[in-house]
């Protein structure tokens, strides 16, 4: 259409901003996450139950996003797997795992931090290659798959410890609690985490063999990918990204309990956050920068209803209505674009 | 027309194709035989394919085109038989061992990634990188590179979005993508089925363009007219054997369609309707069409079977669809027994008496885990209220009702809770059948009602056909099985590129038919205008 359009025709601003973002993939959810923040400050404006704006309040803001990170953080593995057409249930039960572990392992020791961690992170690996497996070799079902594997994960763990056990040492709650200059050292470990999912995803091989796979499985296979290592590594990703998720939680609260990673929510949210930011159920589209809007999207809304004084029931309610019509906008786009 | 075309393809490229060969062949298909179960697809088959020659495989429905293709491009195994690639016999275990030999397949269904660019498409799994980084600049060098051999670099982007591109040109990036493999063999299934007629003329120079890189081009087409245009030799299959290769020049049109056809006539038909058990008019439609269809003229009254004969493509479903409101009509004018209607959805249609036995019965005919009861009540029982036959769910009436359907059809099952999906092909029409019967149906169209359907059950199938038009439905019958269609048809309508091209009476010939279904009848018609 714009290109048959005679040179007098000047596209309007508001067509040519959106050109402009188009021609730069920034996903569209970004202009739902605007939008949010512009309800949020008006919202604040007139319910606030203080004076202060919170956009003008820096403690805020980075509340915002101190908020984000474990979700983000998690969120983030769980757009790979979701790129590659598959889903991870476990999550919350391995972030669980992570947390209890880690205060457990490191009973307050400084010294026994970093073996704890590389312990740790080897469980990750160890669980995204049990799920990895059990989806690609035995072919089944990834939801049901990673079900199970979390549920184990529960049980294992539930069986060990039934309360706070142990803690972690004070300089490891630099991870939650640092700063460098105004920056929470958390908020850039998310800031990177994002980053790296986006190179993997956008500029290496992997990635495009990813979205293959996940695009069409049958297409990969004839171009000679090994479509089940494409997706095993990719649930090894995500686990890998829970433990990290687990160690940031254990790191603000000091200690870790069985409920920590099924409380947050961990699973469900970061899916929905994935699909929020424009990643398919049905895989092959999608990205981080994405996902990392619908993160800080559940943020906003959280700090706003806090700011004006909603209660936790009537914020579910109104996350849930926010996913559904966020996918909804994507279905009904999508159908637009066909004709 | 075909001969001057001949000679500026061929000219310089292989000047004496045929006679005096002193070209090896690049592929070469010995003997090979694969079997199905209850069918022998290819039997004993011999073909020679040459460098920078184009060669088509002509031959009906059925005839082991698509069986032979695959086994060239790896994705089946002959079960006897030797495949030599420049002269070595080759074993291929998987598309992807034949693609790397350098034998590409281009399906009608692209295997491309709409979400992805055409880059990534064309060098999915072989992009060039440093550490797993993808070099996006060379990426797309390579790409262009390939595109320019295919002199389609105007044509299409190496970054634009392949779901973005026509068909045509995502054709080509599929084209592109097999030369990007070296492909020495490019076999291509039905290319210009989707293609509108420009498009057809894009691909003919492209082909060339690859032909005159010494790439052998085996096709599959239905269009005798563009096999005339394109190939050099063609080879006749007909009931998996080979009947004959020869050079285009050589053979006339008239003579490839005889070659593709005259099977014996051996199996049972019902007999046909006698002109008194022919009555009112049940379906009429006028100049109909829509984005598959144009121009249809079509009568059907009560009592008679109507046989629509037509290739892969010609608008043979598109039609059934069309009228039962699946992809409604959009021009032209529809009547039912002599009121003007049109049906916007299947629902429509069904309480209107219309009736849909579709061409694949597991997915758009049966709900394959329920039970031969809630299939044969399934339409009925969801428009009841519609066509007013009052009955409840669970009752002795419902059940009794299925029962006596299914022993009307001839069901042959253990017992009425027998879930569909353990039903033979034979018995799972039938199910289907009874489903129209349960509403009551008086226009029933049915598309390929005896495919994957053994002999004694086919046979089975066409009485209860016949019965049907007996106790006063029209009948509208698709089949690819030409015997089927003059054995079972009181009339014969042949379709070609979205229209009806003829009518033929009751009994017409196997040539009869093909030529009107090939487009033979339509091009020289036009010869002789031109002339």
């Amino acid at each position: 259409m714009t290109a048959i359009s005679p040179p007098a025709a000047q596209p309007s601003a508001v067509g040519r901003a959106r050109q402009w973002l188009r021609d730069r993939n920034v996903p569209p959810v970004y202009g739902i996450l605007v939008i949010i923040f512009i309800v949020a400050i008006l919202l604040d404006a007139f319910f606030g139950i203080d004076d202060e704006l919170f956009i003008l309040n820096q403690t805020i803001l980075t509340n915002i996003l101190v908020r984000s990170v474990a979700l983000g953080i998690v969120a983030v593995g769980q757009t790979f797997v979701m790129v590659g057409a598959s889903i991870d249930l476990s999550v919350a039960y391995l972030i669980s795992v992570t947390a209890v572990g880690a205060s457990y392992l490191m009973a307050g020791d400084p010294n026994r931090v970093w073996w704890t961690v590389l312990v740790l992170f080897v469980v990750g690996i160890v669980v995204g290659l049990i799920n990895g497996t059990l989806i690609t070799r035995l072919r089944i079902n990834s939801l049901i798959a990673t079900l199970g594997v979390g549920l184990i994960l529960r049980g294992l763990l539930n069986a060990t410890f039934e309360n706070f056990a142990g803690s972690v040492p004070a300089s490891f709650q630099t991870f939650a609690y640092g700063t460098i200059g105004p920056l929470p050292i958390s908020v850039l470990v998310l800031f990177l985490v994002v980053l790296a999912g986006w190179f993997v995803l956008r500029r290496m091989r992997y990635g495009s063999h990813l979205y293959a796979v996940g695009g069409s499985e049958e297409v990969a296979r004839l171009s000679g990918l090994r479509t089940e290592r494409v997706l095993t590594m990719a649930h090894v990703i995500c686990s890998v990204t829970a433990v990290l998720t687990g160690l940031f939680v254990v790191s603000r609260l000091r200690a870790g309990a069985p409920w920590v990673g099924t409380d947050g929510l961990y699973d469900l949210e970061s899916i929905a956050a994935t699909v929020i930011g424009g990643t398919a159920l049905s895989g092959g589209k999608g990205g981080v920068w994405g996902t990392l809007a619908g993160v800080l999207i559940f943020s906003i809304l959280d700090t706003m209803f806090n700011q004006i004084g909603i209660d936790a029931y009537m914020k579910q309610i109104l996350r849930g209505a926010i996913i559904i019509l966020a996918v909804g906008f994507y279905t009904f786009r999508s159908k637009a674009e066909q004709g | 027309m075909a001969e001057s075309f001949l000679t500026e393809v061929v000219e310089p490229v292989a000047p004496t194709p045929p006679v005096a060969r002193d070209v090896a062949p690049v592929l070469a298909v010995e003997g090979v035989t694969k079997r199905f179960p209850g069918v022998v697809a290819l039997d004993d088959v011999s073909v020679e394919f040459y460098p920078g020659e184009v060669h088509a495989v002509v031959g009906e429905n059925g005839a082991g085109k698509s069986t032979l293709m695959k086994v060239l491009a790896g994705a089946y195994r002959p079960d006897s038989g030797t495949i030599r690639l420049d002269g070595a016999p080759v074993v291929f275990n998987h598309p992807s061992e034949a693609q790397a030999a350098g034998i590409s397949i281009i399906y009608q269904e692209f295997n491309l990634l709409p979400e992805r660019t055409v880059m990534e498409n064309i060098f999915l799994g072989r992009e060039p990188h440093r550490f797993g980084v993808i070099d996006y600049g060379r990426l797309e060098e390579d790409t262009l590179a390939v595109l320019k051999r295919l002199e389609a670099e105007a044509l299409i982007s190496p970054t634009a979005l392949l779901g973005g591109l026509s068909v045509a040109q995502q054709q080509v990036v599929e084209i592109a993508k097999a030369l990007s493999y070296d492909a020495k063999v490019l076999i291509m299934d039905e290319p210009t089925a989707a293609l509108a007629q420009q498009e057809v003329a894009v691909l003919t120079a492209l082909v060339r363009r690859l032909q005159a890189r010494g790439i052998a081009i085996i096709f599959i087409s239905h269009r005798l007219v563009e096999v005339f245009e394109l190939a050099q030799r063609v080879t006749v299959l007909k009931d998996g054997q080979k009947v004959a290769t020869a050079p285009t020049k050589d053979v006339t049109m008239s003579k490839i369609v005889e070659m593709m056809v005259g099977r014996v006539l051996s199996d049972y038909f019902p007999e046909r309707a006698r002109p008194e058990d022919i009555g009112a008019m049940a379906l009429r439609l006028s100049g109909a069409g829509n984005a598959a269809l144009r121009d249809i003229d079509l009568e059907l009254r009560a009592g008679e079977i109507v046989g629509v004969a037509g290739l892969q493509g010609s608008g043979r479903t598109a039609l059934a669809q069309a009228i039962f409101g699946v992809q409604p009509f959009q021009s032209g004018a529809m009547e039912i027994h002599g009121r003007a209607e049109l049906f916007r959805t299947p629902a429509q249609a069904i309480r209107n008496r219309f009736g849909y036995v579709t061409e694949d019965r597991k997915y758009e005919g049966l709900t394959l885990k329920q039970p031969i009861n809630d299939n044969i009540m399934l339409t009925l029982r969801s428009l009841r209220a519609k066509l007013s036959r009052a009955f409840r769910n669970g009752t002795r009436a419902d059940r009794d009702l299925a029962v006596e359907l299914a022993q009307r059809v001839d069901v042959r099952a253990p017992g009425m809770d027998r879930e569909v999906q353990f039903l033979s092909g034979g018995n799972q029409q039938k199910v289907v059948l009874a489903k129209w019967l349960a509403t009551d149906a008086r226009v029933l169209i049915f598309d390929e009602p005896t495919r994957g359907i053994d002999v004694e059950a086919k046979a089975s199938i066409h009485e209860r056909i016949r019965e049907l038009a007996r106790a006063g439905a029209a009948v509208l019958m698709i089949s690819s099985e030409l015997p089927e269609v003059i054995g079972m048809s009181d009339r014969i309508v042949v379709m070609w590129d979205g229209t009806i091209v003829g009518e033929l009476p009751a009994g017409a010939g196997e040539a009869d038919i093909m030529h009107l279904a090939t487009g033979f009848a339509e091009s020289s018609r036009n010869e002789e205008k031109s002339v």
